[in-house]
């Protein structure tokens, strides 16, 4: 063995971009494997009509949207996680995920309203000598507090409900078929290509020899991504034919077989008296 | 009525980059159960895709149930609907032909395509998942299922609006023995209901069991047509198109040699009602 392969191997070992791209994308299936079971639970949000479920989170997320108040945003907030607690979904530590993501991204976003909003000065920071402002401190507040709340209010319709559902809730409330189709679609058939990308990156793997660099290695994933988009474009055609086989005209048509109950009415007042209590109030 | 059911007179297909079908000509008749056999790349799935009027001919003329199959014609959605109630296609992947979301969704497209009403596809799907032991995948994701179960949900896909013609490119590939084994039971037992069926294969193991009659192609031509039996005793052929099915014998001093063979089961008795075989 030659000394350079051998310090090579001496080398404390990072994954590979390939093995941690293949990881990244079976752990991304798993985890909306296991969203789908937390669908088929029997929480409170589970047993509601998708419909007053779909249009319930699009009026609080309105709602978190109009509304100026840090306090308001707050108890939204507290709503949802009321409903994830009550729908066993606190637990599954989903939340917890999407609150780490959201925080970081609009933070980052938020972070320089600290400075830059005019105000009165709460503290200077030392090494620019910068001042942090109420105004900016509060403004980054409401968009990090709104940020969170929308993104809880939407995940809480998505892992409460199979998306098959939330297609047909939304097919319902009359979205538009071409739309509700693509989405429908594109969700069946990430799980094939995900699959296939991982597929490859595996097999990629097993054939790499020697250690590679960090241009060889983006190479790879980058010639990867383009066979994973032929794949698809190969396979966007084959289920065409395979739907017009099957009678496929352009028209999407689904069974409705959603019944409202009383408690999905009740739940559809609350939730759409929300937004226009809002309004009213901030008058 | 016509007793034809597909008649190609020269017809010949070609892909942008290269020809599939070349000047090939054949009748199916009513009730036929036909195997289409021939090695890959010999254009089998390109001809059920014509029998399906996925694809139309650049030359010569396809009838269906004794009229002429084009794209103008299917253009109307009357004709269209009436040819994709009596005509339907398995898919070689399975992923291919899975893009609902559900089993139940998947099951129930054709009709809702074909506007049946709300009870009668809920009746229907719950009819044909329990012909194939699929009712508790019934809320399953395609991508959640085995490789033996999406074959059979495609099956059931296409069986639930029972369609006269039943088109099978490569059923039994890439599927365990025992799915491979569902697959050719359903196709023995289908002898019975009356449907045509034209399965694309290069399974030599399955043609006697499937099909009463048989086309050879290769690069897309018909170069063979026969009874299985007699497709399988000639072994000249089956060579000619890649077909021929070698076990390899390893002899005392380690050379190989190729030991062509068809499987041929020959029983003394009647099975299943069946008249001994000759």
């Amino acid at each position: 063995m030659s000394p350079e392969a051998a310090a090579a191997l001496r080398k404390p070992r990072r994954r590979h971009l390939a093995q941690r791209l293949a990881q990244g994308l079976l752990r991304a299936m798993d985890q909306a494997q296991a969203s789908e079971s937390l669908a088929a639970g029997d929480g409170w949000l589970q047993g509601l009509d998708p419909r007053s479920k779909l249009i319930g989170a699009l009026a609080l997320i309105v709602s978190v949207v109009l509304t100026h108040s840090l306090a308001v945003v707050v108890g939204l907030f507290a709503l949802a996680l009321l409903l994830a607690w009550r729908s066993q979904l606190l637990a599954a530590g989903v939340c917890q995920r999407l609150w780490l993501s959201v925080l970081l991204f609009s933070g980052t976003i938020a972070l320089p309203a600290l400075v830059l909003v005019p105000g009165r000065a709460l503290w200077q920071l030392p090494l620019p000598g910068w001042a942090v402002s109420e105004q900016g401190l509060r403004s980054a507040a409401l968009l990090i507090a709104r940020a969170e709340t929308s993104s809880t209010l939407a995940l809480l319709l998505i892992v409460s409900t199979p998306w098959t559902h939330v297609l047909k809730a939304m097919r319902c409330l009359g979205a538009p078929l071409v739309l509700v189709a693509i989405l429908g679609m594109t969700h069946r058939y990430l799980f094939v290509l995900a699959q296939t990308a991982a597929q490859l990156f595996e097999a990629r793997r097993s054939r790499i020899v020697a250690p590679m660099n960090g241009a060889q290695q983006r190479a790879l994933a980058t010639s990867a991504a383009g066979v994973v988009l032929s794949k698809a474009f190969w396979l966007s055609n084959e289920v065409h034919l395979a739907m017009i086989s099957r009678g496929y005209r352009g028209e999407v048509r689904l069974l409705d077989d959603f019944h409202a109950h009383a408690r999905d009415w009740l739940a559809l007042l609350g939730a759409l008296s929300v937004p226009l209590l809002i309004l009213w109030g901030e008058r | 009525m016509s007793d034809c059911v597909f008649e190609l007179s020269h017809v010949s297909y070609a892909y942008p980059q290269q020809p599939a079908l070349d000047d090939l000509s054949l009748r199916i008749q009513r009730g036929e159960r036909i195997a289409l056999l021939g090695a890959n790349g010999s254009g089998k799935s390109t001809l059920l895709r014509l029998l399906d009027a996925l694809y139309f001919p650049g030359q010569g003329e396809l009838k269906a149930f004794g009229e002429l199959l084009s794209e103008a014609a299917l253009a109307d959605d009357e004709v269209n609907f009436a040819f994709r109630r009596r005509v339907g296609l398995v898919f070689q992947n399975p992923d291919v032909q899975l893009f609902n979301p559900t089993v139940f969704d998947e099951v129930a497209f054709g009709p809702l395509q074909l506007g049946w009403s709300s009870d009668e596809i809920l009746r229907r799907v719950d009819a044909i998942l329990a012909r194939f032991a699929i009712g508790h995948l019934k809320h399953r994701a395609a991508h959640r299922l085995s490789g033996g179960e999406k074959k059979r949900v495609a099956l059931a896909s296409v069986l639930v609006i029972d369609p006269e013609v039943l088109l099978l490119d490569e059923p039994t590939a890439a599927l365990d023995p025992e799915s491979q084994g569902e697959v050719v039971r359903f196709l023995i037992e289908s002898r019975h209901t009356g449907r045509t069926i034209v399965t694309a294969t290069h399974d030599l193991d399955i043609v006697e069991d499937i099909a009463d009659f048989v086309y050879v192609l290769a690069d897309g031509k018909v170069v063979g047509a026969g009874a299985p039996a007699e497709i399988l005793a000639d072994q000249a052929l089956l060579r000619q198109t890649h077909l021929a099915h070698a076990h390899w014998h390893v002899a005392a001093d380690g050379s190989a040699h190729a030991h062509v063979h068809a499987h041929r089961h020959q029983h003394a008795r009647p099975i299943d009602g069946d008249s001994p075989e000759k």
